[in-house]
């Protein structure tokens, strides 16, 4: 198909102005609302202990649940890649379902099985453990969200990559664990890492979940997703703003990050 | 084989655990009160416009999706390389962000005195935003490979630009654009961060489903959100099924 000039410019028109609209001209002003009074301002606001402790926790959070999920997700892919098991449409299936489901149903199934009339909350109560209302609850509501990220990009990398050289290796007298270390995990890490990257960006940003098992208790169990939202009920726009900026930033390091790595990941499956 | 049971295992406890206490605990109260919490006029008006709103969703940015792909793909400009980095922005932005950042540009204080604040637009434009990758990016590399051959081919034989588009480049690219609009539909369905701000929550206009179970909730009434929450968990399977079956259609497309 060879579009002509004009028709090819009034495409390009079309789609970059639904880009500008929907996303580029938004996020500009969102930074413009954040430093239209000052980078002091704004220093102070993301500051404050809330704002700190905030910070603290989500990233607290997050090297709990990437590093489970990494490894989870590493475990898994090499499941579906190379093994031959009954049920494993029906498990490459269900891997999917964390995307598919709303974050909010998501907080509501852990509250039904942890919170105090949950299946296990009596005996968790009994037993001392707080889980929902507290971090517990957090930790587990973002490894539910971000569970599929790594195991979807390590899969179809696995299955490129196929198994001969390890098949070598076995041959030649290594065992499962050198095998894995010396030759699976290099050849997929480009891969693996394109999954860190995604689970810890859905992992900082996870909002909705997160917000039903919380508590949301200023200094203790509000995540930075939960500070912008709280600012904003308390009519402290700028204060929204400026955690609000915090977070796109975070935001355009990791796109930055998913830039560098797509193209090496893209090549470990050719 | 070790590894496939701790895996599986962590599944079940992580996710499918959880998912069956919300099926199983919506019929607490038997099924009349399950029935009853479904088919209440305000559970079914939010599902109603959580539906129509999705689909609607996915229908504009399978269009847009589709379009921006092809010049991602087939046209040169500058700084094309930054654009397309762009595109996965909403899936790095936090949604409450997505959605204070929409309600700042389209709300009361926009600089364009543009106000759609808490109406059933707001809420397309905050789907629109979360949801605009999916389609472009299932469309791009399919169009990338696209054979362009045989477009050439259509075109010495005397096909017009339409015909070709519409005979060729489309065909090809249907499986691709409706599973990324699948994809956009079944997340549409869900979302909630980039709403909860922008909808202003007005019940029978701007509810949509996953904001009325977080009322639910919030009103101490975890039984009725459940029964709620097991039809919008019926809708994803329902959406993940299709997924899975247009894969396969388009598989067999390539062959």
């Amino acid at each position: 198909m060879t579009v002509s000039r004009p028709w090819r410019i009034a495409l390009r028109v079309i789609g970059l102005g639904y880009l500008a609209a929907l996303l580029l001209v938004p996020v500009a002003v969102i930074f413009y609302r954040t430093f239209e009074h000052g980078i002091g301002a704004v220093w102070d606001s993301i500051t404050t202990p809330a704002a700190i402790s905030a910070f603290t926790l989500t990233l607290e959070v997050t090297a709990i649940a990437v590093p489970l999920n990494t490894i989870f997700g590493i475990v898994m892919a090499m499941q579906l890649a190379r093994g031959r098991f009954r049920g494993k449409t029906l498990l490459n299936a269900l891997i999917d379902l964390p995307f598919a489901i709303s974050p909010v149903v998501i907080g509501l199934a852990l509250v039904l099985v942890y919170g105090l009339n949950g299946w296990f909350g009596r005996s968790l109560a009994d037993a001392g453990i707080q889980v929902i209302f507290s971090t517990p609850g957090i930790v587990l509501a973002t490894i539910f969200v971000s569970l599929p990220f790594v195991v979807r990009e390590v899969t179809p990398v696995l299955k490129e990559v196929g198994d001969e050289q390890e098949q070598a290796a076995a041959t030649l007298g290594a065992n499962a664990w050198q095998s894995f270390w010396r030759i699976t995990l290099p050849s997929i890490r480009w891969g693996v890492a394109y999954g860190v990257v995604l689970s810890v960006a859905r992992s900082i940003g996870e909002f909705g979940a997160v917000s039903v098992v919380s508590g949301k208790i200023s200094g203790e169990t509000e995540t930075l997703t939960l500070l912008v939202e709280k600012r904003f009920s308390n009519f402290d726009l700028a204060g929204a703003y400026a955690a609000s900026a915090l977070l796109a930033v975070i935001a355009l390091v990791t796109l930055l990050a998913m830039t560098m790595i797509k193209p090496r990941r893209e090549e470990e499956e050719h | 084989m070790l590894g496939l049971g701790v895996a599986t295992l962590w599944l079940s406890i992580i996710v499918l655990l959880p998912l069956a206490a919300v099926v199983v605990r919506s019929t607490d109260g038997g099924f009349s009160t399950f029935w009853d919490a479904v088919s209440s006029r305000q559970a079914v008006s939010a599902l109603r416009f959580t539906l129509l709103v999705s689909l609607l969703t996915a229908a504009v940015n399978a269009a847009f999706g589709t379009l921006i792909a092809w010049v991602l793909v087939r046209d040169r400009f500058r700084g094309k390389r930054i654009v397309n980095a762009l595109i996965d922005l909403p899936f790095a932005l936090p949604t409450i962000v997505a959605g204070l950042t929409l309600l700042t540009l389209y709300g009361p204080r926009s600089p364009f005195g543009i106000d759609v604040a808490y109406t059933q637009f707001a809420v397309l434009l905050a789907l629109l935003f979360v949801t605009l990758p999916f389609v472009i990016r299932a469309v791009q590399p399919v169009l990338i490979e696209l054979d362009r051959e045989m477009e050439q081919a259509a075109l010495s034989l005397g096909a017009n630009n339409r015909t070709v588009f519409r005979r060729i480049v489309l065909p090809n690219l249907v499986p691709a654009i409706l599973s990324g609009a699948a994809l956009a539909f079944a997340r549409a369905v869900g979302e909630f961060g980039s709403i909860v701000l922008i909808s202003g929550n007005i019940p029978f206009r701007t509810q949509v489903s996953s904001v009325y179970i977080f009322k639910q909730i919030e009103s101490d009434a975890p039984i009725s959100a459940a029964a709620t929450s097991t039809v919008l968990l019926l809708v994803s399977l329902l959406v993940l099924v299709g997924i899975r079956g247009l894969g396969r259609w388009g598989a067999r497309h390539d062959r």
